[in-house]
């Protein structure tokens, strides 16, 4: 998953502290795996260095100080392109897709498209597989039926999640 | 979609059963010796959308165009002539007659077309060797597995040499093994006979098999191809 680009979607609803990215990240996201603020921080100024975001505003405290980052319009482009490009299909996939699923639901692009996106493009790649195994061997029916197999778990989570978009829109909305 | 060179083109469809929408506004086309996987979730329509185009259920709203013929505006029994010589049919099962022996239920379209039972026979016999069941010729269906029951029913759909081939859910009640074998089979031999097939299918192993998808969600179509 790419969590520069996670942390981009995220920013794209309105400007936030390091501190909160971290939280609404971890929120979302981050069930089994929270996000260390050191990884926050080095992304976002590799983000700043990009262009990607601003510096919106400083806080000054009795700690260090705090920025508040903002998306450049530089950096919705880029989170719209990510969200637009079907990921390469393979196994364990779902925490990619179903970040950018919940990305295009918080920054209301098209997620069924999304999903229709990712769904043609694993079938292109079955098409691609079903041809090998005609042409080949037992070993390469074999070898292709495995991934075959995958990739069809991997489209009946597409599917799924297609008919309960509804729902997880209001979920990650509240 | 890209209707130019079509084949059979449908455009607009719509049909209601009572106050249930099966179909709105729903589009298909496909080519001479193009295999179409028509997908989608359990009543989208999909089957609707296959009757439709075969011109065995009417429309409420829409056209079919085969080979620039208009279905929905051709009486029952110019449709019903078309469909005997221009189309053939597979489905889950339940298709074959049980009475009459495998090569005689695929020998049966040519001879309701009037052909001689001796050469009608020798062309079924034909078929059922590209199908790989040319042994179960003298047995009946009840005494066949699910797998060759199920060649024998596509290669009595491709004994006329149909244009196009109507597959609803062809491998449905078979193992994984024999599935594969009846879609490899069925679209070779179609491919080979220049047919077109259009498959509905909710198996996307299945659907692997054809060169293009249409998924059907809430009587609507949409073309896979465009989505990237």
């Amino acid at each position: 998953m790419s969590i520069g680009h996670t942390l981009l979607g995220l920013l794209e609803a309105g400007p936030r502290h390091g501190y909160d990215l971290k939280r609404a990240f971890d929120e979302n996201f981050g069930h089994d795996r929270p996000l260390a603020y050191g990884q926050v921080y080095s992304t976002m100024s590799r983000l700043l260095k990009n262009g990607l975001v601003e510096v919106d505003g400083i806080e000054s405290g009795g700690g260090p100080d705090r920025k508040r980052y903002a998306i450049t319009d530089a950096g919705i482009t880029d989170v719209a392109h990510w969200l637009s490009e079907p990921e390469k299909p393979e196994p364990y996939l779902h925490s990619t897709l179903y970040t950018k699923v919940v990305l295009a639901l918080l920054t209301g692009r098209s997620a069924s498209g999304l999903l229709d996106t990712q769904r043609a493009e694993h079938l292109r790649l079955m098409r691609i597989l079903t041809q090998r195994k005609r042409k080949g061997d037992l070993a390469d029916q074999l070898v292709c039926d495995h991934a075959l197999f995958h990739l069809e778990a991997d489209l009946r989570w597409l599917e799924l999640t297609s008919a309960r978009l509804d729902q997880l829109a209001r979920e990650v909305r509240r | 979609m890209t209707p130019a060179g079509s084949l059979l083109v449908a455009t607009g469809l719509c049909k209601a059963y009572g106050t249930t929408k099966a179909l709105d506004d729903a589009a298909f086309s496909i080519h001479p010796g193009e295999v179409v996987a028509v997908m989608g979730p359990s009543g989208s329509g999909k089957s609707t959308l296959l009757h439709c185009l075969a011109g065995i259920v009417a429309p409420d709203a829409g056209t079919v165009t085969y080979d620039g013929r208009d279905l929905t505006a051709l009486g029952d029994a110019e449709r019903s002539a078309l469909r005997r010589s221009q189309f053939g049919f597979v489905f889950q099962f339940g298709q074959l007659v049980p009475e009459l022996t495998c090569v005689e239920n695929v020998a049966l379209p040519l001879r309701l077309a009037g052909v001689r039972r001796k050469e009608a026979e020798a062309t079924a016999l034909g078929w059922m060797e590209r199908l790989q069941v040319e042994d179960v010729g003298a047995k009946r269906p009840g005494e066949v597995s699910g797998g060759q029951g199920q060649r024998v029913a596509v290669a009595r759909a491709l004994v006329t040499r149909p244009r196009v081939v109507f597959a609803d859910e062809p491998t449905g009640a078979l193992d994984s093994l024999n599935g594969e074998l009846v879609m490899q089979l069925l679209t070779e031999a179609a491919r080979a006979a220049s047919a077109a097939v259009v498959l509905v299918t909710h198996e996307t192993r299945v659907a692997a098999y054809s060169d293009r998808e249409i998924v059907v969600r809430d009587g609507r179509s949409r073309d896979m191809e465009r989505a990237i």
